[in-house]
């Protein structure tokens, strides 16, 4: 009757009526819900559904417009995060607060100590943190550089900050993002194990499977409301995601694509690892005309390093891009727009566009030199409003006028501007990476349905992406990426998932062969 | 207390916030106004009509006006593209410096050539003072900041070496000041007898070129992609390094103008005291204008205005007047505050 019991259980954290609105948005309405001792609850919701806001508000990072959060009993007071943190709740955030050049061991006990006493404490924190990684399978040495660390390591020591701050309530925002499958499974037995031990853990995440496989209960969020809470033993796939989109989720099946000639070619490429650019290591890929190619892999791999020389933001030190057959000098962005690229890139915010310009300034700006849009250094300022006008109606972006800045458009709306940017002139090679990060499900789709068309328009086109479903039901072609070096390709469906996880992990016979660079395959 | 960013600003807040901005630098002036011992009403008024009152005040105003014209758009380009550059004062030296050598009579040439060469000249030399910390920064990423500030001083020493020796005028019983410009070299006065000069008129000019520049041109466009998101300006294909350089030659040749304007429109020759400070007043004018070339006219009279103004009412009462130093300094810091408030709301709790 252990089921029972949780149920009877007094509730660790109770949520009561919160309420918050950002100008005309309600990210929260009236969201009420119980988390009981021993618990796995999800929080599952697209990116919108208001599942971040509603975590701020009981960090009190935010202040709710009403609502209360109750934390063993007792009211948290609003907008203080020093009393969310004393009660007990600690979170592990998708992007690591970690400080990079210190160890692991002071970055767990960083801001727990007096600055002046930290010496004589550290061997008691040592065993404390020795002990908590050997109970809950948390391996990390203690003495490494957060530098040296893999992803799956970071997180490992963002838990165990946590942990060693005696936290009884765990909140994990999209944990898995950046895990391997392998070790998304061993995140999983440590949640069991932690709440074996009577914590209770919050698990926010948008993937369907991985909520049925860790929680006891699934709260779903949709467009700031709270849908339906329902028991992990009983739901099924299609109705969380029927009650995540708010309709029952059509699994589209994609047509391959039909080869042609090869339209860009990257030949033993190899580049030296540098701040936030992971080393390429003999990088062998060809790219044929009406042809998705995806690369699978953790991120960090590599990829924003093959996504960057591709772009013309970074040259190889060794290697050829081939073009058509015609070797490239001088690489650059513009000779990859000349080369009629089109480049979707990984973060929209930072480099895809200029938030503080407006929608006109933005989709010109790989073009504004073109005879289209300027004469003698002056801008036809009639051809640039044009232009955007025609973007914002074909792509149906919504916005109250070309006029307005960037920034205040949604992610999906500022993707649109960005395939729009990157389809204009029918570009004759594609680089998609990260194309539908943290955008909504129909945005999603909407892009998928592009990036297909332009497929079978002959496009040849190169899908770098971390979410596998996304990656296995558009790719005519799979390769993974591990540690600067790329896999043979396989075709569609001919690796399990499993399989994948295997090599993305860079295990398997296929890094074999490539250990001396300059792969002997070619992509 | 928090910050949020605003999702609208509308047209009546544009004009709100910088109107709010010098209401709350007169008050704080009339605090210590009070404290010397006078009425706030009586001498704003004063400032007031010391600044714009007459004839005379109103072309004083407009004469001290026009160095901070240029100032204050070569800082205005300047920034606009985040290129930090403190040296306008250096930038004015050089530029009075190029002046004094081609205009006393190295170049004996009619007044409607003349001008437009020593312009010439003068454009190119203050442009490429600017383009030292340009190749640094681009090249070896020293901060702009600190090479364009410490090159004020160096250029300083620099006149002053040449106006102990090389420019030194020998007629000019020991003074350390060059000879005069020769009259073929001088800007005419735009109304007989009075100081204003043809200067302002350039200046006037520099400054709706400049705005054609920003607003228009692609040159203008990739400053303010690049100002904005050097990484996303760069991925663009838009050449960062090449627009950078861009506008330190357009920025210091700007600046340089302000130099040629004091010596040849009103002064006549070259001093030490040639700039009370022009080159960083014009940080001062290019942040009360926004940044925006336009905006910089407006911007540079209001504040040659408080300075002619002050030393008006500092005669006629016992206040001094530094008081004007003090509602230029407190002017900037609350329309920087505006600035921040028209874009970000205040919420409590």
């Amino acid at each position: 009757m252990a089921i029972m019991k949780k149920d009877e259980a007094e509730p660790v954290l109770r949520l009561d009526g919160i309420s918050i609105r950002f100008g005309d948005v309600v990210a929260n309405d009236n969201i009420s819900f119980e988390l009981k001792e021993g618990e796995i609850v999800a929080l599952l919701g697209e990116n919108g559904a208001g599942k971040t806001s509603l975590m701020n508000i009981l960090f009190g990072h935010y202040v709710a417009d009403s609502g209360t959060v109750q934390a063993f009993g007792n009211s948290l007071p609003p907008g203080d995060p020093a009393a969310a943190l004393t009660a007990g709740i600690g979170m592990v955030h998708q992007h690591f607060t970690l400080a990079d050049q210190m160890s692991v061991l002071e970055n767990i006990i960083l801001g727990t100590e007096p600055l002046f006493s930290l010496r004589q404490n550290r061997a008691a924190a040592r065993k404390r943190i020795k002990s908590l990684s050997t109970d809950f399978g948390l391996q990390v040495d203690p003495d490494s550089a957060i530098t040296d660390l893999s992803v799956g390591e970071r997180q490992r020591v963002e838990i165990l900050k946590a942990l060693y701050r005696d936290v009884r309530i765990l909140i994990l925002d999209e944990p898995t993002a950046v895990l391997t499958p392998g070790e998304t499974e061993a995140l999983f037995a440590t949640l069991h194990k932690l709440v074996a031990n009577g914590l209770s853990i919050i698990f926010i995440s948008h993937k369907l499977h991985e909520v049925l496989a860790v929680s006891d209960r699934v709260i779903v969020l949709r467009g700031g409301k709270l849908v339906k809470t329902v028991p992990t033993g009983t739901a099924t796939r299609s109705q969380l995601a029927g009650l995540m989109m708010g309709a029952e989720l059509e699994e589209t099946e994609f047509p391959g694509g039909e080869p042609r000639s090869v339209m860009l070619e990257l030949s033993s490429i190899t580049t030296q690892r540098s701040p936030g650019r992971p080393a390429l290591d003999g990088i062998e890929l060809r790219l044929s005309a009406g042809e998705i190619t995806g690369v699978a892999g953790v991120s960090g791999n590599g990829q924003a390093t093959l996504a960057a020389i591709i772009e013309g933001g970074q040259r190889p030190d060794k290697g050829t891009i081939l073009i058509n057959g015609e070797p490239q000098e001088g690489w650059s962005a513009r000779r990859a727009l000349a080369c009629n690229i089109g480049r979707i890139p990984e973060d929209r915010h930072a480099i895809g566009m200029i938030g503080e310009m407006t929608v006109t300034e933005n989709v010109i700006s790989e073009r504004y030199g073109s005879d289209r849009f300027s004469r003698y250094g002056i801008l036809d300022q009639r051809a640039c409003e044009e232009f955007a006008e025609a973007i914002i109606r074909d792509y149906d972006v919504k916005c109250p006028s070309p006029d307005i800045r960037v920034r205040l458009l949604s992610g999906g709306n500022m993707q649109k501007l960005i395939l729009a940017r990157a389809f204009d002139g029918n570009p004759e090679i594609i680089l998609a990476n990260q194309p539908t990060r943290g955008l909504d499900i129909g945005a999603v789709n909407y892009v998928h349905r592009k990036l297909i068309e332009a497929r079978d328009k002959g496009a040849a086109i190169l899908l770098i992406s971390e979410d596998l479903d996304e990656i296995r039901a558009l790719s005519d072609r799979i390769v993974v990426m591990s540690k600067g070096r790329l896999s043979p390709p396989s075709a569609r469906g001919e690796l399990s998932i499993a399989e994948l996880g295997e090599r993305m992990a860079g295990r398997g016979d296929v890094w074999e062969d490539q250990k001396s660079g300059g792969g002997k395959y070619a992509a | 207390m928090r910050l949020e960013p605003r999702e609208t600003q509308s047209a009546a807040m544009t004009l709100a916030y910088p109107v709010g901005a010098i209401a709350t630098t007169l008050v704080i002036a009339s605090i210590l106004v009070m404290l010397a011992g006078a009425s706030p009403f009586n001498v704003f008024w004063l400032v007031l009509k010391g600044a714009a009152g007459s004839q005379f005040a109103l072309i004083e105003t407009l004469t001290r006006a026009t160095p901070l014209i240029f100032t204050g758009l070569a800082v205005a380009v300047a920034f606009r593209a985040r290129l930090w550059n403190i040296g306008a004062e250096a930038q004015l030296y050089i530029g009075a410096v190029i002046t004094v050598v081609l205009g006393t009579g190295a170049l004996p040439l009619p007044s409607a050539i003349l001008i437009p060469v020593l312009t010439a000249s003068v454009l190119l030399g203050g442009a490429l003072v600017l383009l030292g910390p340009a190749f640094l920064k681009i090249q070896f990423g020293v901060d702009e900041v600190v090479t364009t500030l410490l090159l004020n001083f160096i250029v300083l020493l620099f006149v002053s070496m040449l106006l102990e020796g090389a420019l030194k005028d020998p007629m000019g019983l020991g003074w350390p000041q060059s000879k005069r410009v020769i009259a073929e070299a001088q800007l005419p006065r735009l109304i007989q007898g009075k100081r204003l000069h043809f200067g302002f008129i350039l200046a006037l000019a520099s400054a709706m070129i400049t705005w054609f520049i920003m607003k228009k041109s692609t040159l203008g466009y990739e400053m303010r992609a690049v100002g904005h998101n050097p990484q996303a300006a760069a991925f663009a294909g838009i050449p960062v390094n090449r627009v950078l350089i861009k506008t330190a030659l357009l920025s210091g040749g700007l600046a340089s103008l302000a130099g040629y304007s004091e010596v040849a429109g009103l002064k006549g020759n070259l001093t030490l005291d040639l700039s009370p400070g022009y080159g960083y007043t014009g940080i001062v004018v290019a942040m009360l204008a926004m940044l925006n070339p336009a905006g910089v006219v407006a911007a540079a009279i209001f504040v040659a205005g408080i300075f002619v103004g002050a030393d008006a009412m500092s005669r006629a009462t016992n206040v001094p007047s530094y008081i004007a130093e003090v509602m230029v300094a407190t002017a900037l810091l609350t329309m920087v505050t505006a600035i921040m408030l028209s874009r970000y709301r205040i919420k409590w709790r």
